[in-house]
């Protein structure tokens, strides 16, 4: 049996840069993926957009931490991650949206985050074209911004090689053995493999995982659908949030959706379905395209136009209350997990990268242990998560 | 004005079209009305559309199909593919350098909902297949919707002007494919019980059993209980240096160009492949006054029809058998083309390069099915069947056939009680697709008197017409019924019935009764805007192209029942006159070898894998190299496969690079297909016109 200090179950958005982490700090590192290669589960479907601009201090220090590692990478390692500080934008159209957002932006200022309220007509500035009508103004938080999923997964990847780290691809996890609580044991369809500490990065698949080395783990996928357009000269700055949710009979409703131009000028959007649909399936559904369209069109009307080159379906592994579940679990400390991202495991990734590799060489900062506060595996799951 | 029409064809009829005047690039030109816009500026010698916003390759005609967007241009200020929109009275295109500009739009865009469509059949693709399916599903009253991309049903029978070959019974051997095409057409589209919806694309059959289609530029969803996969094939692209040239492309976007549009793409051509698909480009080529430079096949043979062959060598067209493609050569256009000999592992021999003046070269190197249409309705429960080349790739003879056959299947889902399929029918269908067999010798006729048929039909092929046709019933077919090697047995009336009918221009007739010494020899002849008439002196030459001699024409005319093939009457010695079977018309001049040196900007080192990202060879060389083998990884770090077509392109080239870092088939993955099959404007996801 081979032994390694860790064993990475999961090589996505959180799998590869912790993986990353932990072989910078020499390591014996392991990862096990059920599929082909890095990012083949829910990290390729991600649209890419990061923000630190969260309510809470666990994903704003989270977020800010992984910020500063994508805005870097090509400075540091070289290779182009696709990063641009293209900013978010949540614009209001009505007096509530906008005291909410208002209300927010109070909360995010005390965590020193740098997001402004801009004019209807400093808005249109950035976003030219968008609907004017009800525009009240919007939220703008330049130092947000977007990379490729792919890119960066990748680049994390192939970094992490160069530091030593191992992968198992094509591989599924069978069984976890945490009887001996220093040694645990994974056996999977191709080989038996021990570890010191062992992380839970299984994404959609984190109750399943959890379940294997005896612990209920709440995270429950549901789906959401992402398509992406031909590239065009750019034509706006930041990620478009709209917070509205729509009635239509004809496709279903909806909640939020959002869409930005990433580096290549294509543009890539995402809704959320008023009622989820819980599960793994990643067949694509006829309710999407129509259903995002009207509303697209409705905001931006220069959008009819642009071409949808492809679509599809990815999950969000939510949480009770949709923050992460992030630690040691208490039944065995050297069962790690890091889950529940609720569709922001790539933002979240890097950053939670560095934070899991100083929780398994227990170097945990005074804020390191405030941030796990916020995602604390037993945690009261009563309040709900009002920024998504 | 436009100077790269065809004015003259012997097959296609030329049709005075009203002109429409448009703009490229602020300079006024003229349009045929409705004329597609690609079409429209190679009529007016324009080729390069623009250059790729990352590798600054020409933009320009590839598929001529809407697959991809190698041919956008910006119409009206809007970004188009030009090969799928038709010129519009002082429209104003132009050409697109690195990324268009999303145009500004005034007011509020229109929103109205999808139309939802029940239907019990949804046959994808109006070609041989989907059409005879759809003549049963009338016949048995089941509710059905065709839907094909083009505006003319027919697929790709619409290009063919050579007669078909097969059984006359089966699949009306001996008419032209255009004619079958039309004539096919034409019952579906009065039939009850099928609704023909033209210019619809399918975009994809979605996991809650809805198929979305683009209608004529409106999206609806359709749910049918079944769904008949007859989308057909598409062309397999091939990797060498400078194959993103403009000037490079497909025999389908070829035929597209030439006999759908009378537009004349090229002056000199250069063919890769020497299977049925590059043979009849070639022959089209001639037929539309396009020099045919030459044509290469890396195998020891070529897999086309021997006849089929036979009409290129006999014209005059030298094949290069075991030669491939080194390189196009040009730096923006191709200027010409450098082949080689390969080794028995189709390895390039070096030393034994070639160059040829061209300014087109034709990749014709095979088929795939269009398969995508069957894998998403098994993912999403419908049930789901498939004919003609989008199951398995064959003549059109067969795709007829097979659709007749899954027609009825499909009926029987519906109607268990209807008529049985006999079993002899799957016996034929396997004929109908079979390869061509081994060459064979034929035994020369020792006849010196009366008239009788020469048959230089020297291979089993699936094709019987002149055996039928006869109405002395003095040729019949040596072993199977369809596929035997056809032979002459006695009682020729000289009707030339089989002479006209034969697909493969295989059948002379030779009539020794009026000159002992000097027969007539009857021949066919169908590229007659290379005029030949009485007086003039042809080289004449046998199957294979060898010259026989130089002989007085007598006379050149097609007959009421010869269907446009002019029967070309020679005045031969009798020591030839059975062997020959043709006369030359291009001359060695075409073909005649470069010598001078082709200067260095016009040799492009890059052999490129996706054309629409810019990804060459060596990226994903050095890729696969570090242990890539998941197609999804490599796509995701060189961006392969993530342009417009949708790796409709690069997947087989990836797979070649995969075999040549000899990848275990067992650790290749391939891409994940997902929506859509073709880009589509946000707008019309939005708007269903209601």
């Amino acid at each position: 049996m081979k032994t390694f200090d860790v064993i990475i179950i999961g090589a996505g958005s959180v799998g590869v840069p912790t993986a990353l982490s932990l072989a910078q700090k020499k390591l014996k590192v392991l990862v096990i993926d059920s599929l082909a290669s890095p990012g083949q589960g829910q990290n390729k479907k991600a649209i890419g957009g990061i923000r630190a601009t969260h309510s809470d201090k666990g994903k704003i220090a989270t977020s800010l931490k992984s910020i500063e590692i994508f805005s870097t990478w090509k400075e540091v390692y070289g290779d182009d991650i696709g990063w641009i500080a293209n900013g978010y934008s949540f614009p209001a159209y009505s007096e509530k949206d906008e005291k909410m957002l208002k209300d927010l932006m109070k909360v995010q200022k005390s965590f020193n985050l740098n997001i402004k309220w801009l004019s209807k007509e400093e808005y249109l500035e950035i976003v030219p074209g968008i609907n004017q009508e009800n525009l009240r103004g919007s939220t703008y938080s330049p130092d947000d911004g977007s990379a490729s999923p792919l890119l960066a997964i990748n680049a994390f990847y192939f970094k992490s090689l160069e530091f030593g780290a191992q992968y198992k691809f094509n591989e599924q996890v069978l069984s976890i053995d945490t009887s001996k609580s220093d040694e645990i044991k994974i056996k999977t369809d191709k080989g038996e493999y021990s570890a010191n500490k062992v992380i839970n990065a299984a994404g959609i698949y984190a109750k399943e995982i959890g379940k294997m080395a005896g612990f209920d783990i709440p995270v429950i996928p549901d789906s959401h659908e992402g398509a992406i357009t031909e590239p065009v000269q750019r034509f706006f700055g930041p990620m478009v949030v709209d917070l509205r949710p729509c009635e239509d009979p004809a496709t279903e409703d909806s909640a939020n959706y959002y869409f930005y131009q990433n580096n290549e000028g294509q543009v890539i959007f995402c809704i959320t379905p008023k009622n989820l649909i819980y599960g793994t399936n990643s067949e694509s559904t006829s309710v999407f395209l129509p259903q995002v369209a009207k509303r697209m069109v409705s905001l931006f009307p220069k959008l009819v136009n642009l071409k949808v080159r492809r679509t599809w379906r990815g999950q969000y592994p939510m949480s009770p209350d949709g923050f992460p579940l992030v630690g040691a679990h208490k039944g065995n400390p050297n069962f790690i997990s890091a889950v529940g991202m609720c569709g922001q495991g790539y933002m979240l990734g890097p950053g939670l990268g560095e934070l899991l590799s100083r929780i398994v060489t227990e170097q945990l900062t005074a804020e390191d242990h405030d941030v796990l506060n916020n995602f604390d595996l037993e945690r009261d799951f009563s309040s709900v998560e009002k920024f998504k | 004005m436009t100077k790269n029409r065809i004015e003259q064809h012997p097959v296609l009829p030329i049709v005075g079209k009203e002109e429409v005047s448009f703009y490229w690039n602020k300079e006024k030109l003229f349009a045929k009305k409705d004329e597609i816009i690609s079409s429209a500026l190679f009529a007016n010698g324009i080729k390069v559309f623009g250059h790729n916003h990352k590798d600054d390759s020409a933009r320009g005609i590839f598929c001529a199909n809407g697959q991809c967007a190698k041919c956008t241009v910006i119409a009206n200020g809007i970004p188009v593919k030009a090969c799928m929109v038709e010129v519009q009275e002082n429209m104003f295109i132009e050409r697109v350098e690195g990324l268009p500009t999303l145009p500004d739009v005034e007011g509020q865009a229109q929103i109205s909902d999808i139309e939802n469509i029940e239907t019990d059949v949804l046959i994808i693709g109006g070609g041989p297949a989907g059409l005879s399916a759809s003549i049963q599903l009338n016949e048995n009253k089941i509710k059905t919707i065709l839907i094909d991309d083009k505006n003319k049903l027919g697929g790709k029978l619409v290009l063919q002007t050579h007669k078909f070959f097969g059984s006359v019974e089966d699949s009306y051997a001996g008419m032209r494919g255009m004619d079958i095409g039309s004539m096919l057409a034409d019952e579906v589209k009065q039939s009850e019980y099928v609704e023909v919806w033209r210019s619809s694309t399918a975009l994809y059959v979605f996991n809650d059993k809805k198929v979305g289609i683009l209608k004529d530029g409106v999206y609806k969803l359709v749910t049918p209980k079944i769904i008949l996969n007859a989308a057909g094939a598409r062309e397999k692209f091939l990797r060498f240096k400078g194959n993103s040239l403009s000037g490079v492309y497909g025999a389908g976007a070829f035929q597209t160009l030439v006999n759908r549009d009378l537009v004349k793409p090229s002056e000199n051509l250069f063919i890769i492949g020497g299977g049925n698909v590059g043979i009849i480009a070639g022959y089209h080529a001639l037929q539309a006054g396009i020099n045919v430079v030459g044509l290469a096949e890396a195998a020891p043979k070529c897999g086309g029809y021997k006849v089929h062959e036979d009409k290129l060598t006999r014209l005059g067209v030298p094949i290069y058998t075991s030669h491939s493609i080194v390189s196009a050569n040009g730096s923006d256009s191709v200027k010409s083309v450098t082949i080689a000999k390969v080794d028995e592992n189709f390895n390039i021999i070096e030393g034994t390069e070639k160059t040829y003046e061209c300014d087109t070269v034709l990749i014709a190197v095979g088929l795939e099915s269009v398969a995508e249409f069957t894998d998403e309705a098994k993912s999403a429960g419908i049930k789901v069947f498939a004919a003609g080349d989008a199951s398995e790739i064959a003549e059109a003879s067969s795709a007829m056939f097979n659709g007749k056959i899954a027609g009825i299947k499909i009926v029987k889902e519906f109607l268990p009680e209807a008529k049985e399929i006999p079993e002899a029918w799957y016996t034929k269908a396997d004929i109908l697709k079979s390869h061509p067999g081994e060459l064979q010798e034929i035994e020369t006729s020792t006849l010196e008197e009366g008239i009788f048929p020469v048959l230089h039909c020297k291979q089993e092929i699936p094709c019987n017409p002149c055996s039928t046709v006869c109405p002395e019933g003095a040729i019949f077919m040596d072993g199977d019924p369809i596929k035997g090697l056809p032979k002459y047995s006695k009682g020729c009336e000289g009707c030339l019935k089989c002479l006209t009918i034969c697909p493969g221009l295989a059948i002379t007739l030779v009539d020794f009764r009026k000159d002992k010494e000097n027969p007539t020899v009857f021949l066919p002849y169908e590229v007659y805007n290379y005029s030949i008439q009485k007086g003039d002196k042809a080289t004449c030459v046998d199957v294979d192209g060898n010259e026989l001699g130089f002989f007085e024409v007598l006379g050149a005319k097609a007959t009421k029942d010869s269907d446009r093939t002019q029967i070309v009457r020679i005045k031969a010695s009798k020591e030839v006159a059975k062997k020959i079977v043709g006369f030359k018309i291009q001359t060695k001049k075409v073909s005649e070898q470069l010598f001078e040196k082709i200067p260095h900007d016009h040799i492009q080192d890059n052999e490129v894998i996706c054309l629409c990202e810019g990804v060459t060879a060596g990226e994903i060389r050095e890729l696969v190299r570090t242990g890539a083998t998941d197609m999804n990884q490599i796509k995701a770090v060189t961006r392969a496969g993530m342009g417009p077509c949708g790796y409709k392109t690069c997947e087989n080239l990836i797979k070649q690079i995969f075999f040549a870092e000899k990848i275990a088939q067992e650790d290749m993955v391939l891409n994940i297909r997902r929506p859509l099959y073709v880009e589509v404007p946000l707008g019309k996801f939005a708007n269903g016109g209601q």
